[in-house]
């Protein structure tokens, strides 16, 4: 039996280009629509398969604008039980704002008679990455942090997880528990919500709480979009009719044998 | 004063480590010329190498406690480099090491932290540009609190040698570990592959290929190409992740980087991480069915068009000139 709870942030879906809203404070989500990252969408799914392998719970947390509940539903339909929404308007919090909120939440449960054995989160939040709120979260609460981890199976009440080393071998760490990792993407692939996992997920009740404290930010002056470099391209043609324009260059810069 | 935490790999001294010293060097500079430090856990680097590179002390952290990588112990000895050398920057490479362990300085001594920084702007306060959203934005953020905590972003600056040379003095450090510092610690390492990506990264010419190829019998004649041009062959991630080629293959921020005279990028869209990879190619003739896709404005020239079609075509004409 363990109890997991996973930490997730709604994130603009800003895949392939990002626009800022219009006081540079956010990147803005109002045309691309919001999501989770991949790192979190993996760490939802090691839960699950932790859950599925030894029993227990998974539950889920967020600090965050009211609206975040569309991405809690997503993640509970893939495997969660419970989840946590700490609402309120992220601007001004910074990754220790973050981390205190995520700490209350679980000594709140923890006085209820609630502890989260593991909590995950994802290595690097997908908007602002920060890299810190896991570990500012490990100490806040005095537990063991491991970060950049694919995957974990618990084992002898122990945490065993497997990351990548600087030399791209794999590296592994033994943890006790109650701990807290960080999930990088690849480990393991996120499953789709089945009908059966959407239809329950909609009958979770949420637990909803306010900020235990006033914010003390992150230090951001603004955002900035990197200039757009001017294309310059030259178009040899279309189609394979191109290809003579193309051996001339490939002539033209030496490179044929 | 200024304190880097720096990794060592099979080869010295890792290039990300040699940019975050030219990028401290710099910000030392900015501050009237004060002294840039350095600490190394668990290895001894070639001090004439760290000389070029300006530094006036090295650290190192060595012993039972730093035998294995554990980030809190790493954290405990960059805090202890601070101390003594009275720094009021500590700074790393942007890598996953260097973040873990800057986050852990940061959340022990409670100052803020900013990831990735690529650039500073004044010092009082101190203002860093640094890498959000993938790399697809940037954010500038005060450092109000001293010591300033910051890791730097891969290829933010050169790693080019300080103007004079430098006599390091090494200092040892024993800083006293907790339990609590080492229960996070490496247990077991396993190699990984062997790195085949040798080829690739010194190759004058690469042809790439990305999702365009179709899938796994889609490398026929870009991989004839790459022959005909005397290069290799290079793929985007998303080839990779299907499994239609292997990972040495792969060019990018996850993959290798490469500098080519000249790269081919067909069927890739240009992906920040992908260009990550390839911005250093001398000139690059993209192939692609849209011709608004990233990589296609991005290159020196295009050919809007199949790729299935385009290049048999080029390796045709090749064999006919031949
Ligand atoms: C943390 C992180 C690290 C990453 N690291 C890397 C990395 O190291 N390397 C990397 O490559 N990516 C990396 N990525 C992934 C990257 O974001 C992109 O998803 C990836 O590069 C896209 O690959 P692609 O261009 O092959 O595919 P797509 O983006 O799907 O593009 C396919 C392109 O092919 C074109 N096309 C389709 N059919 C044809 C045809 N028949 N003929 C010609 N053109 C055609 C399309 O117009 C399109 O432009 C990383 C992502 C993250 C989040
Ligand atoms: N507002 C938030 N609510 C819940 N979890 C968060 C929030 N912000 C960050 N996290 C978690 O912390 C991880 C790392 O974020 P960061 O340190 O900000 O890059 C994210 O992947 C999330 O799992």
């Amino acid at each position: 039996m363990v109890d997991v709870l996973v930490c997730v942030k709604r994130v603009p879906d800003s895949s392939g280009q990002v626009l800022l809203t219009d006081d540079a404070q956010a990147v803005d989500a109002r045309y691309v629509g919001s999501t989770l990252s991949e790192h979190e969408n993996c760490a939802v799914e090691l839960a699950a398969q932790l859950v599925e392998a030894d029993g227990g719970t998974v539950s889920l947390v967020s600090i965050g604008a009211a609206e975040t509940v569309e991405q809690l539903r997503s993640a509970l339909a893939v495997g969660a039980g419970a989840a946590t929404l700490v609402e309120t308007d992220l601007r001004d919090f910074g990754p220790s704002d973050i981390a205190h909120e995520i700490a209350e939440v679980v000594r709140a449960h923890a006085e209820a008679g609630r502890t989260h054995d593991l909590v995950l989160l994802g290595n690097d939040a997908a908007d602002t990455g920060d890299f810190q709120v896991p570990v500012r979260l490990a100490h806040a609460l005095g537990r063991p942090v491991v970060t950049g981890i694919r995957t974990v199976s618990i084992q002898d009440g122990r945490a065993i997880a497997h990351g990548d080393a600087p030399d791209g071998g794999r590296e592994t760490f033994d943890l006790p528990l109650p701990a807290v990792v960080a999930v990088s993407e690849g480990g393991v692939s996120p499953r789709y919500p089945t009908i059966k996992g959407r239809m329950g997920a909609k009958k979770v009740e949420i637990e909803m709480r306010q900020p235990s404290r006033a914010p003390v930010g992150s230090g951001r002056v603004r955002l900035t979009l990197p200039p757009p470099t001017p294309s310059s391209v030259q178009v040899l043609g279309e189609g394979p009719e191109a290809a003579p324009a193309v051996v001339d260059l490939f002539q033209s810069l030496g490179v044929l044998r | 004063m200024i304190v880097v935490l720096i990794e060592t790999g099979a080869e010295g001294v890792t290039d990300t480590s040699l940019e975050t010293l030219r990028f401290a060097r710099d910000l030392a500079a900015e501050g009237g010329g004060v002294p840039v430090h350095a600490l190394v856990v668990g290895a001894r680097p070639d001090l004439d190498e760290l000389g070029k590179h300006g530094i006036s002390t090295l650290y190192t952290a060595g012993g039972e406690g730093f035998a294995s990588y554990a980030a809190a112990a790493w954290a405990a000895a960059l805090i202890e480099a601070r101390d003594r050398a009275g720094a009021v920057v500590v700074t790393a490479a942007g890598t996953p090491r260097g973040n873990e362990v800057l986050a852990h300085v940061a959340a022990r001594l409670d100052v803020p932290m900013a990831a990735n920084a690529v650039a500073f702007d004044g010092l009082s306060p101190l203002v860093v540009t640094r890498q959000v959203a993938g790399g697809l934005a940037l954010e500038e953020m005060q450092l109000t609190q001293r010591p300033a905590v910051f890791s730097v972003a891969g290829h933010a600056v050169e790693a080019t040698p300080a103007d004079s040379a430098t006599e390091p003095t090494v200092e040892e450090l024993a800083p006293t570990l907790t339990e609590a510092d080492l229960v996070a610690r490496v247990v077991s390492t396993e190699p990984g592959a062997p790195d085949e990506s040798g080829d690739l990264k010194s190759a004058r010419v690469v042809v790439g290929a990305g999702r365009g190829a179709g899938g796994p019998e889609g490398f026929g004649a870009v991989s004839e190409l790459a022959e005909l041009l005397g290069g290799q062959l290079g793929v985007s991630r998303v080839v990779t992740s299907l499994g239609w080629r292997p990972h040495h293959e792969q060019v990018g921020q996850t993959g290798s980087r490469i500098a080519p005279d000249l790269y081919v990028p067909c069927g890739i869209s240009g992906a920040i991480q992908h260009w990550a990879g390839c911005a250093s190619s001398k000139t690059i003739l993209a192939i692609n069915t849209d011709a608004e896709a990233p990589m296609m404005t991005k290159a020196t020239y295009a050919v809007v068009g199949d790729m299935h079609e385009v290049v048999p075509a080029i390796v045709e004409e090749i064999r006919r000139r031949a």
